[in-house]
């Protein structure tokens, strides 16, 4: 298990920079009504063919070479399904991946989403050439940070400059306050 | 509140600001591995605490980045630092305190912390 929500999240949203994708969307959908933490990753990557999408759930299944197994997207599965939610992944070649991770949100196993902020800001830092948008939705409100706004504002100067990384840090930190996101 | 009015502040100090950093003109790489098995062993923390130190001590000639799986993950975080005409140094089993220790002795002062080193804690 990963300790937190945010992590599993890092870890997955890793697998669309891998699929070379130039714009990846994370959205937090805290939604006690429905008593459900929606959380969707969606790239615009190169996708993945029925056969591997079919493969790709499977613990023994991984395309690295440094080591056999591929723990990633099993870990969220089993983090959805052991809180009465649901994991389903759609993908095409060409087009992009999208993971949906349905989770209980009041479920006594569910993990905490934990740091977000954190996951946000080491996804941004590290691939300063893919754009991100991260939606984050609470009973309280609902905000976004898209990394195209503030590139258009920096005027070249990158996003992984470590002043930047920290006003993208107090920006997405003080906005998720504002809302008390993860609070649940 | 944060806004975006802000970071075009930002923008405007720091380009006021000579010698603006560019991570593809860095001489000094700091990667640390952020695979599964990087995460789950407490990456995230290990990279904010080596930006923080970066950002604090205003080092211009060090980015710092991820990479993947190297195939050590008994070792995570782990973390490689790329200095010019140096080989490259292999820390294990970091943590936030210890990269704080690394950008202070190492980045700084070009002493290696020998003792958070693979070769120090292989067994």
């Amino acid at each position: 298990m990963m300790q937190e929500l945010s992590l599993n999240i890092l870890d997955v949203a890793q697998n669309s920079v891998k699929a070379r994708a130039s714009l990846i969307t994370i959205a937090v959908d805290e939604d006690t009504a429905a008593d459900l933490l929606r959380i969707t990753i969606a790239d615009n990557g190169c996708g993945m063919t029925p056969e591997v999408l079919a493969q790709v759930t499977d613990p023994f299944y991984t395309t690295r070479t440094t080591r056999k197994v591929g723990l990633g997207v099993p870990l969220l599965k089993m983090g959805c399904e052991m809180t009465g939610g649901h994991f389903s992944i759609e993908s095409e070649p060409g087009k992009g991946t999208t993971v949906l991770a349905q989770l209980g949100l009041s479920h006594i196993d569910r993990s905490p989403l934990g740091d977000i902020c954190s996951t946000v800001v080491s996804l941004i830092q590290c691939n300063p050439d893919i754009d991100f948008v991260y939606t984050h939705r609470t009973e309280k409100g609902e905000f976004s940070a898209d990394t195209r706004e503030f590139r258009a504002v920096l005027e070249g100067i990158p996003l992984s400059s470590p002043e930047v990384v920290a006003f993208i840090r107090e920006y997405i930190g003080e906005h998720l306050t504002e809302i008390e996101g993860g609070k649940n | 509140m944060k806004s975006l009015a802000e970071l075009q502040a930002l923008r405007d100090k720091m380009k006021n600001n000579i010698g603006i950093r560019d991570d593809d003109q860095a001489s000094i790489r700091v990667v640390v591995g952020m695979a599964t098995c990087g995460i789950a062993a407490g990456a995230r923390p290990v990279l904010a605490a080596f930006t923080e130190e970066v950002a604090k001590r205003q080092l211009q000639n060090v980015a710092v980045g991820q990479t993947g799986c190297i195939g050590i993950c008994q070792y995570e975080p782990v973390v490689e630092v790329f200095m010019p005409g140096q080989e490259k140094v292999t820390y294990v089993k970091m943590t936030a305190e210890k990269a704080a220790r690394v950008v202070n002795d190492h980045l700084v002062n070009g002493n290696v912390v020998t003792e958070y080193t693979i070769g120090a804690n292989a067994k």
